[in-house]
């Protein structure tokens, strides 16, 4: 048996085990013949997947894995848990469990991922050779004879090998171990060779000398740009996503990942977007290939501009959008559309800026306020049960008299949504003070039925 | 006002200044308010489209900013074209802006987490010429950034409006401060319109038009925006504006 799932590990399978023990084990089990060509392939695939939308450097790690070098990419995605909690997250939507651990060094992650007790794990900077040192020692990439070696003198774990002297132990299991443990720990470097598919549009260009200053890169940036869309050109295509990476001389890579909203291979936009990202780029002692690659392209479509005399044409906002959201993210732009839910929180979702015009708005017959706070925050009040607006509230330490007052506005919990809600009610009040400023306050209950809600007040929103 | 301006000598002089501001011989475009009494305070009847405006809350307002966000949501909602907003964190609810005026879909918001970003998207929302209308949250607005919005906004014609709020009351003293601002605006909660039933009748502004280049300052009491982003005069105001205020404490009393 070579691989076995969480059900069927449940059932007491193992892999190493011989078929026919498993059979009589399990009666009536399905047995499916391996085939590690079509395993590498579709590896290779979500390794494809991973490149285009997570990170612009990542590539296979054999039999069972994908190495991912977030360096530059996870402030695309607010962050490294961020990151990981996503990717996670979407492969177990498509079907496939997995692990995953951020550290130093590949080989730590490597082994943090497969050997760690956590399924998502995050080794603090420096941290890897602690994090590493309880590990067992097949954790290290070896072959499988130098483990079972190792044992057989007295080291069980990667810590019993940390420290100890080098050249007795190269000399009996060969350079393998020591250069896998170096890796590990970060002594000697590891590059990810990014996986390059073979109909992937790329533009490269090796300088003779090394270049380091903002403007030479800025050049080069335009004539890669513009290599990059010719070859675009001829295949119909646009680009969606850009990786440009900067490979240092001693042997870094700089990576710059721009999105665009819609496909383009407009050479000046581009070229403008990633100049615009040039500060990022540390060119150290000088960058000498830099290798620009379309990692996602779509064919475009042509739209037919506005041709009646009196029709104006609608200004296109796609430049703009991606001008912004290589600057602030991509999520920090965005439209909103109604929803159908009374709950305010949850009446409005965020779609892209770019998406079709819905034309869709929410019922206007209560007024609703033009700030909406974060999370209602509690008030204090004195009020008459069960359905009077209170008569002063105290709100932030400043007390306020209300004068005028409308409500209640009776919103009912989403009990399709969570079994809490089943009963829970609000009541909105929109209220004024003596110095006119306007809230909208709710009571959490009806005012009679304690299993309704707390019967504290909040207060939720500033009307203008 | 009308009256000097037929004078020769100062048409002379308000051109001379124009061509020192560096306007040119272009005749700057405007949008009333279609409130007369306003307008007629503005230079060019109305406000000037293609430079920055500010606008800030009175009161509690310089900090929640809610009574400003409906005023310039009402501003935008009277121009062209899809309006970028940008703040450092979201807060506007989406619903209330449609109130004024304001459907989601002609808003893009941007949430660029902090003023330095804010104030970058929003110059960017500026230069590219295609919007009806660029708005930003921003709490500090120095005066080399409000040059930079202001020039941006008369190359491309869209008008920018910088909403000042600050995190705490205190700081709003931050607004005296000159910047390249056309106009600056300071909107304060009143009682609402009393109504002859209890309840919460349409909100009511103080409308302070603090400073104007080249107009006079004044302050109106106004009647909140409506669905299409209008403001409304009070009647009682329209009816006998010599005894409006006096009406006005009676009712509220």
């Amino acid at each position: 048996m070579t691989a076995a799932d969480a059900t069927a590990q449940a059932l007491g399978l193992r892999v190493g085990m011989p078929v026919t023990k498993a059979q009589a084990l399990v009666p009536g089990l399905v047995i499916e013949p391996a085939d590690p060509k079509a395993d590498a392939e579709s590896l290779e695939r979500l390794a494809l997947w991973v490149l285009q939308r997570i990170a612009p450097i990542a590539a296979v790690d054999p039999p069972d894995g994908i190495v991912i070098d977030s360096t530059g990419a996870d402030h695309l995605h607010r962050g490294e848990a961020a990151m990981l909690d996503a990717l996670i997250g979407r492969l177990t939507l498509s079907g496939v469990s997995a692990r995953a651990a951020i550290a130093d060094t590949w080989g730590a992650a490597h082994a943090l991922a497969r050997y760690g007790a956590d399924p998502v794990l995050i080794a603090m900077p420096g941290d890897s050779s602690d994090m590493l040192a309880p590990l067992p020692l097949e954790a290290l990439r070896l072959s499988p004879a130098i483990p079972a070696g190792l044992r057989d003198l007295g080291f069980a774990r990667i810590g019993d090998l940390i420290g100890q002297p080098r050249a007795p132990l190269t000399r009996r299991f060969g350079p393998e171990l020591c250069r896998r443990l170096d890796q590990a720990l970060g002594t000697s470097a590891e590059p990810v060779e990014p996986l390059r598919p073979k109909d992937m549009i790329e533009a490269r260009r090796s300088f003779a000398e090394p270049i380091a200053a903002a403007e030479t890169i800025a050049r080069y940036i335009g004539k890669l740009v513009a290599t990059l869309c010719e070859a675009l050109e001829t295949r119909g295509l646009g680009a969606r996503r850009l990786d440009l990476l900067c490979h240092r001389v001693d042997n870094c890579v700089e990576t710059v990942r721009i999105g665009l909203a819609r496909p383009v291979r407009d050479p000046q936009r581009l070229t403008r977007l990633f100049c615009d990202k040039i500060e990022t780029i540390d060119p150290g002692l000088g960058i000498e290939v830099m290798t620009l690659a379309a990692t996602l392209a779509e064919p475009m479509t042509e739209r037919q501009a506005a041709s009646s005399l009196i029709e104006a044409p609608e200004p296109d906002l796609s430049g703009l959008i991606d001008t912004l959201a290589n600057r602030v993210g991509a999520r920090a732009i965005y439209r909103f559309a109604p929803v159908a839910s009374d709950v305010p929180e949850r009446s409005a979702r965020r779609i892209p800026a770019l998406a079709e015009v819905t034309g869709a708005g929410w019922p206007d017959h209560w007024p609703r306020p033009s700030r909406l706070l974060p999370r209602p925050e509690p008030i204090e009040t004195m009020a008459l049960l069960p359905d009077h607006p209170p008569n002063w509230i105290s709100w932030r330490g400043v007390r306020r008299r209300v004068c005028r007052a409308d409500g209640p506005e009776r919103i009912f919990g989403e009990w399709w949504k969570r079994d809490a809600e089943l009963v829970a009610v609000r009541d909105y009040f929109r209220i004024e003070d003596d110095a006119g400023e306007r809230f909208w306050i709710f009571r959490t209950g009806d005012g009679e039925d304690g299993a309704t809600g707390s019967h504290r007040w909040f207060l939720h929103g500033v009307f203008g | 006002m009308h009256e000097r301006a037929i004078s020769p000598a100062i048409a002379a002089l308000r051109a001379r200044i124009a061509q020192l501001e560096g306007d040119g011989a272009r005749a700057r475009e405007v949008l009333p308010f279609g409130v007369p009494s306003l307008d007629r305070k503005l230079p060019g009847g109305g406000l000037a489209l293609g430079c920055l405006h500010e606008v800030a809350g009175g009161g509690n307002g310089a900090v929640d900013g809610a009574a400003a966000a409906c005023f310039v949501a009402g501003i935008a909602a009277r121009t062209q074209g899809k309006v970028l907003w940008c703040v450092a964190q979201q807060d506007l609810f989406a619903p209330g802006l449609e109130q004024a005026g304001l459907p989601p879909d002609r808003v893009i918001h941007v949430e660029a987490g902090d003023d330095k970003s804010t104030l970058a998207c929003m110059e960017e929302g500026l230069r590219h010429g295609g919007l009806g209308a660029v708005v930003a949250d921003i709490a500090r607005l120095p005066m080399t950034a409000s040059r930079r919005l202001h020039l941006a906004a008369k190359e491309s014609g869209t008008i920018g409006l910088a909403l000042r709020r600050w995190r705490r009351q205190a700081e709003a003293s931050d607004f005296g401060q000159p910047t390249a601002a056309m106009t600056r605006w300071r909107i304060s909660a009143l009682p609402s319109r009393p109504l002859p039933v209890p309840g919460v009748g349409r909100a009511r502004w103080l409308v302070e038009l603090i400073r104007a280049r080249a107009g006079e300052s004044l302050d109106i009491e106004l009647e909140a925006c409506d669905g299409s982003g209008h403001l409304g005069l009070p009647a009682d105001m329209a009816d006998r504006p010599a005894t409006a205020e006096g009406r006005r404490h009676n009712a509220a009393g």
